[in-house]
């Protein structure tokens, strides 16, 4: 897919992300829109998927271990056609198909409950071995937060995917430099974070988290890549396509108002809408 | 009951027996192979085997992971640690998206030993049961072991087996033993008093039915391997039957089979109960026999509490 297209869906996904939080009156709008351009180059280029079987045995599988960025990955299966597009304005609501954070059971095209941070990366070594157990070729794609990987169950998983060699695992790090409480710096340094996964015995690349050719070309890499797992280290924005939220802390958890939701559609412009 | 095996040796034959069968089953373990038994299986089947090293949370999730697959992952570690160290990958990425996952934990309760506070766990059952739609399994003896790791893989879901490292006594014949997951088992009957108990006081609660009987009490005495979902229909029965209970586990008296009873009977048929087990207290280092000793986890405490009981039964 060319990256005009590329960038036409990822406006889309943006614009639904800002509507579905902003509907929902809660939820993760920075760290979703950091996270928007890798998930739409994965789901709309580089994984092998089928949206209408869900359950594909053969397909790549995909964990969304930094679970908060639901409104990105919710939006990026709707444009793919997993489910209507309808669900996303009724995000977070009692009853709705759309959890806070990724429920496998309840949401097609989900491949792993996930949201409590830490978790997700042990889950897609689960995946990884057992592709390679069984001789299957899908691949697994995680994806980890900057902040989550302060949690220690991380590093219990990265020794696991080098130790068993997963060079069918991919993973991100949507490195946008702020959690919660503040940047990474002041919270909890995670530098140097390129040579802490190649102490672990990872294959590390540096990217552009918003430029399709470096993700493209990365993903490239890791395939090529035998014997070892590869982190795709993505230097993001959080908030990005979005002036006002940009690097901004308080948009990590906190919904837009009306007026800000306006604002942000404005800015971000017409995507690929009819 | 002369032969004695601990329920970690019957895990660790059943897997590697069930491996030969049902090709799905991967078994995780994390440093502790020799100790739960899951090297039975490791050796057997080494492609199917994943030692994850000393890491009870990735444990869980790795196994969570191949569930997602159409894997039957059994996972292995000590009851304090699959269930204290990996509680919140277990509850979230095990029980919440109710993937296929066996926890199968050894080295439960004081008769750990030697080893102390710090490796018994008095409060797994507890935590376990806790969890929605987690299916909590404590197996009294080698047979019902075996029987019991059948069960949970041909269940679809998640599924706590509680097991032993010591030595304990077979209790039931093989040929005709019948396991079903949430259905008690009466081994006596009686009509003063039920006798409730699991996992390896089922034995000392059979010691306790003749110690009575001596004593001109007649005591009924049922096996609870399935701790959740529990068999209302069988505790009601004998509630209303024999007018008492009391309950016997190697376990604290908080939140496990005696919780779990009270639970039961307080709603549906309010009789007198008395929980034999840990009452709020840490193991420490010892003999097991010992250890059952010094925390009344004997026959001789399961008849005591009888008495106690039946004299609460009289008041009315």
């Amino acid at each position: 897919m060319d990256n005009e297209k590329l960038a036409h869906i990822a406006t889309e996904v943006r614009r639904n992300i800002i509507k579905s939080v902003t509907a929902a009156k809660s939820g993760h709008p920075g760290g979703s829109l950091s996270a928007t351009d890798i998930l739409v180059t994965l789901y709309f280029e580089i994984m092998n998927i089928d949206p209408k079987n869900p359950k594909w045995e053969e397909r790549d599988r995909f964990v969304l271990s930094k679970g908060h960025a639901a409104p990105a990955l919710y939006a990026v299966l709707a444009e793919r056609g997993y489910f209507p597009k309808e669900e996303l304005m009724k995000l977070r609501q009692t009853g709705a198909m759309l959890q806070g954070h990724p429920d496998m059971k309840s949401t097609p095209g989900v491949d792993m409950t996930t949201g409590s941070l830490g978790q997700g990366l042990s889950a897609a070594n689960g995946m990884a071995l057992a592709a390679k157990l069984d001789k299957k070729s899908y691949r697994v794609y995680v994806m980890l937060g900057d902040g989550e990987i302060q949690e220690g169950m991380i590093w219990e998983a990265a020794m696991t995917s080098a130790h068993y060699k997963l060079d069918n695992l991919t993973a991100f790090l949507d490195y946008n430099k702020l959690q919660i409480d503040g940047t990474n710096d002041e919270v909890m340094t995670v530098e140097p974070v390129v040579d802490k996964w190649k102490a672990f015995g990872w294959n590390v690349l540096e990217i552009d988290g918003h430029n399709y050719d470096q993700i493209r070309d990365a993903v490239k890499k890791a395939k090529e890549t035998k014997g070892k797992p590869t982190m795709i280290i993505a230097h993001t924005v959080k908030g990005k396509g979005v002036s006002f939220m940009e690097n901004q802390v308080g948009w990590h958890g906190s919904a837009p108002n009306e007026e800000q939701m306006e604002r942000a559609l404005l800015e971000l412009g017409d995507g690929n809408e009819q | 009951m002369s032969n004695k095996i601990a329920t970690r040796e019957s895990y660790g034959k059943a897997l590697a027996e069930l491996g030969e069968t049902n090709k799905d089953i991967v078994v995780l373990d994390a440093d502790l192979s020799k100790s739960t038994k899951t090297a039975d299986f490791a050796k057997k089947f080494p492609e199917r085997f994943f030692n994850v090293g000393i890491s009870e949370q990735d444990l869980m999730g790795t196994a969570a992971g191949f569930a997602t697959c159409g894997k039957i992952p059994f996972a292995s570690s000590f009851a304090i640690f699959a269930t204290g160290r990996a509680f919140e990958q277990i509850r979230n990425s095990i029980a919440y998206p109710r993937l296929n996952v066996k926890i199968a934990a050894t080295h439960a309760g004081i008769t750990v030993g030697e080893d102390g506070a710090t490796h018994e766990s008095v409060e797994d059952i507890a935590i376990m049961r806790a969890i929605p739609g987690m299916v909590v399994i404590n197996p009294a003896d080698d047979v019902e072991t075996k029987a019991a790791i059948k069960a949970a893989a041909e269940y679809y879901g998640p599924v706590y087996i509680r097991l032993g490292r010591l030595s304990v006594p077979v209790i039931y014949e093989a040929d005709g033993y019948k396991f079903e997951i949430g259905k008690g088992i009466v081994l006596r009957e009686g009509s003063d008093v039920t006798i409730i108990a699991t996992g390896i006081m089922v034995a000392a609660a059979l010691e306790a039915h003749e110690i009575l009987k001596s004593k001109g009490i007649s005591a009924k005495v049922i096996d609870i391997h399935t701790i959740k979902p529990i068999d209302e229909e069988l505790i009601i029965k004998s509630a209303w039957e024999t007018g008492a209970i009391v309950t016997a586990e190697e376990h604290s008296i908080i939140g496990g089979l005696g919780s779990a009873v009270c639970e039961v009977v307080s709603e549906r048929v309010p009789v007198p109960v008395r929980r034999v087990g840990i009452k709020d207290q840490f193991g420490q280092s010892g003999k097991p026999d010992e250890l059952l000793k010094l925390y009344h986890l004997t026959p001789e405490d399961i008849v005591n509490e009888v008495i106690g009981v039946l004299k609460l039964k009289k008041r009315d």
